[in-house]
């Protein structure tokens, strides 16, 4: 039997993979890549304790997870696709225009 | 020593953790993609010990075949070659390990002390009873059906809020460049 | 419009021009008091009232004097049934009425009226017609005023509250009124007197360009001294003081062109501040020890007082002293006794009718008012009463000092009346509250007399005010000159004046107590009763008689004052004669109606002295009187040379008093240039320019320069926002596991 402690920590090391790729990636599909990732460590963390407690709520919530994460990468890449048509580049660092 | 469930477990959280931090270490942006799409796979593969076989499915449909495959498209729009001459990392990296390592440790302090609540009615073999499709559509369609409809509404807001985004509208300056030259009283050429 | 406005504006204009329009406002007002009479004596519960509060307290009711205390006063003694110990307060056992009636509310309430009219509408009736409201309210306001007084002596009493203004927890602020005894008294003294001085100001004020101002001021006066004294709570009390204040601020500074008058009216304000003070905090902690500001259970209760005391800063105080004490301070300051006496001759810059009215007869009276009001409380501390006789005494002698020596005419008044208002607190000081009221109400007529007389010399002077440029007046002012004789031999205490009578009783109280203080203040009392009759009728010699030594100029224009200042002069010389005869003392035959009629408010000391030692009193205060004014004959009229002479002796003596003391110079330079002083160094340089501009200037520099470091935060770069989210995320998720 496996505890569920481990598919915790597995989720945990994913999560912050994720977080790693996120915060220091250059590139803004890596950057996306990267909360799939992380998304990817909730949905473990929600199955493995739905499973473990005997309650489907959790599968049910990662099958919302999945589908926001589906629409934010349709957004998200959108997005990424305009600001490379007007600005020639896909690099977090030199898209500054959040300043104002 | 290890039952085989364990063993199996071993060998996908390794793998997990080797393709996933591959995908957000290597230069190649379509490597990375690929990383991950192998990533789903094994996670698929956890779900699928977890007793999960139809989010499985969803994971290796959903992410792995069209979420992925997206993300290649929109890779392959960048310019590789160039892409891999630039530095992966932005210059102040190290705030962003810093960050990680210090939520690594609370995560991994968390889940070691984390304790399971009283179990609910869907046991294994009740699932497996009504397999767990059906088990799973019973309680979405009766419990969770209003989220149900809004995840619905909100995928076609991305259908939508997608394609208007990415749309080349030959009639409106979409560029700066483009804006510029209206600016300038100039007509758009193609 | 513009027509239909202008027609209207007219016609109104045109209706107030009228002369039947101003009859026809004194007929209305003369109508509404009288119909409210009519509804007050209308109540069927009065007659039994009225019985009522003869058998509970045991005598005949007041005023009249029934047959047991008729008995006690044939055996001759100066004796009280209410002495100081047994509960002063007895109004819960007096039939005290709880409603109020109409003509109550007129007396302060019309003043109010015609002061809010005059002010916004007297520049266009212009002189002619300014003055008739003020004086018809006033008028009407003594028409209610006695119809007060007969209800009091009927012994009715009236304690209701009309509105209440806060109620919060057991803080109940509220206007109400109070009539009694003592009202009643104060009453008649403030409106008669105020009406006279509004008629003898119509003479006076001619041609002046404030004109309907003064009036609209004078009003506003009359009904704020008016809440004073009917108030039936220390609120209310307090609102009078401070009202009072402020209209004598505005006519002490009435032609604030004068420099010098300005001055005067913000020393008046400012003097009397340091008395207020301490009045306010008497009040607040009335209003802490009883959880109450109305008389009626303050007064009741006040008793439970004894025994407690009050540490501050290591020192002791028993606490009815320390109540007593505080509100002295306010009476001190209002009344213009040592140390506060200040502001008041100073205040003669005002107009002279102002000088009568406020500064005389009604305003500075306050503060004997309000220590007879107090009287329950005063009464529990003999050591506070002690200081009121001893401030009473040391004020009598230095004012009347610097009364001799004064130049002057309206100083000279100025300082007698401080000298008189002492009397009033020696009076007080001793028990005998009702002596003080007494002599109150008589130096009201004579003091009011004696500055209008000095108003109508000043107008027939062409407004010089100096004695040394008058004498020989007598046959160019007739009429002013026998009233000011009478209001001069009325303050010597010439027996069968009123200021005999009051004087006199004050004397024989101060004799008869027990207390050391007493018996000072009765040496010095009788010291003074001599300088008063010197200083009146030196004053009185110089400005009348011998030659006339002022300028051609002024000779030619000297006339007898017109007909609307003499009346009231006349008016006023039959009160300073007659005002008196209401409390001629038993020793000489007379009921002492006065100290009966007061005595269920301010009890009447346990004292007993013999006829004949009353007898040698009055003959010996009596016998300084006149050797006062003989002595001011001789040196005045008979040896005109000798003042000069006796001034070259003592011209140490002489400065001293001339320049008062020097107490101006003094407060100048221990309180004045140190305030300055500390304003221009302190308060201007540290708290000003550091403090307020340190804190004015530096929160907006330091704003600017932590956003300044702030918005290079805002960098614009995703990583940067990411980075925030990702701590802030990071240090919530540590907290909670934390927990």
């Amino acid at each position: 039997m496996i505890p569920v402690n481990w598919y915790l920590t597995l989720a945990a090391v994913l999560f912050c993979i994720g977080v790693y790729g996120f915060l220091t990636r250059r590139n803004v599909v890596i950057m996306l890549l990267s909360v799939e990732l992380m998304l990817n460590a909730v949905n473990l963390n929600l199955v493995a304790i739905s499973h473990y407690m005997q309650d489907l709520s959790g599968q049910i919530l990662t099958f919302f997870v999945i589908a926001v994460a589906a629409a934010e990468a349709a957004i998200g890449l959108a997005i990424i696709v305009t600001v490379f048509r007007n600005r020639r580049t896909v690099l977090g660092d030199q898209i500054t225009e959040l300043r104002g | 020593m290890l039952t085989l469930p364990q063993f199996f477990f071993i060998y996908f959280a390794l793998a997990i953790i080797f393709l996933a931090g591959m995908a957000v270490n290597v230069r190649n942006p379509v490597h990375s993609v690929l990383l991950v799409l192998a990533m789903f796979f094994h996670m698929a593969g956890v779900y699928l010990m977890l007793n999960a076989e139809f989010l499985a499915a969803v994971q290796v449909i959903v992410y792995a075949g069209a979420v992925l495959v997206l993300y290649l498209f929109v890779v392959f729009l960048v310019n590789i070659k160039e892409e891999i001459r630039l530095k992966r990392f932005i210059g102040s990296y190290t705030t962003g390990r810093v960050i990680t390592i210090g939520m690594l440790a609370t995560l991994l302090a968390a889940a070691w002390s984390f304790k399971l609540g009283p179990a609910g009615t869907w046991s294994i073999e009740a699932v497996r009873e009504i397999t767990h499709t059906r088990a799973l559509g019973i309680e979405m369609f009766s419990h969770y059906m209003l989220p149900f409809e809004i995840a619905g509404v909100i995928l076609l807001v991305a259908v939508v809020g997608g394609m208007a985004l990415a749309k080349k509208d030959r009639n409106r300056a979409t560029t700066t460049e483009e804006r510029r030259a209206l600016m300038r009283g100039e007509e758009l050429g193609e | 419009m513009m027509d239909m406005k202008r027609v209207i504006q007219k016609a109104i204009t045109d209706y107030c021009r009228s002369e039947k329009w101003a009859v026809f406002a004194v007929i209305a007002l003369l109508v509404l008091a009288w119909c409210g009479t009519v509804c007050a004596s209308g109540d069927p519960g009065h007659g039994e009232l009225l019985v009522g509060g003869g058998e509970v307290h045991g005598t005949a009711p007041h005023g009249i004097p029934g047959g047991g205390e008729q008995d006690e006063l044939a055996h001759g003694e100066h004796h009280g049934d209410v002495g100081h110990e047994g509960g002063l307060w007895t109004y819960q056992k007096l039939n005290t009425r709880q409603e109020l009636p109409f003509y109550l509310l007129l007396i302060p309430f019309l003043p109010l009226a015609s002061f809010i009219f005059t002010i916004l509408f007297g520049k266009r009736l212009g002189e002619k017609h300014a003055h008739w409201v003020p004086i018809a309210a006033v008028l009407t306001s003594f028409v209610c005023a006695l119809i007060a007084l007969k209800e009091v002596m009927n012994g009715n009493r009236i304690n209701c509250d009309l509105y209440t203004l806060i109620s919060s927890g057991s803080l109940n602020v509220s206007v109400g009124f109070l009539l009694d005894e003592l009202t009643a008294v104060m009453l008649i003294v403030v409106t008669s007197i105020s009406s006279l001085v509004h008629i003898y100001s119509v003479g006076y004020m001619h041609g002046d360009g404030g004109y309907y101002r003064f009036f609209s001021f004078l009003s506003l006066f009359t009904f704020s001294m008016l809440m004073l004294v009917t108030g039936n709570n220390f609120i209310q009390l307090f609102f009078g003081w401070e009202a009072v204040g402020l209209s004598s601020y505005l006519l002490i500074g009435f032609w604030f062109n004068k420099t010098s008058a300005a001055d005067a009216g913000k020393k008046a304000f400012i003097v009397n501040r340091f008395g207020d003070f301490g009045f306010a905090l008497g009040v607040i902690l009335i209003f802490l020890l009883f959880g109450t500001l109305h008389y009626e259970p303050v007064f009741s209760q006040a008793t439970k007082m004894v025994g407690q005391s009050y540490t501050l800063l290591g020192m002791t105080f028993d606490m009815p002293t320390l109540v007593a004490l505080l509100l002295f301070c306010g009476a001190v300051g209002k009344s213009a006794q040592i140390p506060l006496h200040v502001w008041l001759p100073d205040a003669m810059e005002g107009p002279t009718p102002v000088s009568a009215l406020i500064h005389a007869a009604t305003m500075v009276t306050a503060g004997v008012f309000l220590v007879a009001r107090c009287n329950p409380i005063f009464g529990l501390s003999q050591f506070a009463l002690d200081v009121v006789t001893v401030v009473g005494a040391v004020t009598c002698l230095f004012a009347a000092t610097i009364a001799l020596v004064q130049t002057d005419i309206k100083r000279v008044v100025a300082y007698s009346t401080v000298s008189q208002l002492a009397y009033m607190f020696i009076g007080c000081g001793v028990g005998a509250y009702g002596a003080g009221i007494f002599h109150l109400f008589t130096h009201a007529y004579f003091k009011a007399l004696l500055f209008l007389g000095c108003g109508s010399v000043i107008h027939a002077m062409s407004d010089e005010q100096d004695v040394k440029y008058m004498g020989g007046l007598k046959k160019y002012l007739p009429v002013t000159y026998w009233t000011m004789l009478l209001a001069s031999l009325s303050i010597s205490g010439v027996p069968g004046l009123a200021g005999f009578f009051s004087k006199d009783e004050i004397l024989a109280m101060s004799y008869a107590s027990t207390s050391g203080a007493g018996k000072f203040a009765w040496a010095i009392g009788t010291l003074v009763a001599c300088m008063t009759a010197f200083y009146s009728f030196r004053l009185f010699f110089l400005t009348f008689h011998g030659k006339f030594r002022g300028t051609e100029e002024q000779r030619k224009h000297l006339h007898e004052s017109p007909r609307n200042m003499t009346i009231p002069l006349c008016l006023l010389a039959f009160g300073a004669v007659a005002s008196g005869w209401v409390g001629i003392p038993a020793a000489l035959g007379g009921g002492a109606h006065w100290s009966h009629f007061l005595q269920p408010v301010v009890g009447h000391p346990a004292v007993h002295l013999s006829h004949a030692t009353e007898w040698k009193l009055m003959c010996l205060s009596v016998g300084v009187g006149l050797f006062g004014i003989a002595a001011a004959y001789v040196m005045y009229v008979l040896k005109p040379g000798v003042p000069v002479r006796i001034a070259a002796t003592f011209s140490l003596a002489y400065r001293w008093l001339y320049n008062k003391y020097y107490v101006d110079e003094l407060y100048f330079a221990t309180i004045v240039q140190p305030t300055i002083n500390i304003g221009r160094k302190v308060l201007v340089k540290v708290t000003d320019g550091i403090m307020i501009e340190g804190i004015v200037n530096g929160i907006p520099k330091s704003i600017g320069v932590i956003s300044g470091q702030l918005r290079r935060m805002q960098t614009g770069r995703v990583h940067h926002y990411l980075a925030y989210m990702a701590s802030g995320a990071f240090i919530i998720l540590f907290w909670m596991l934390k927990r």
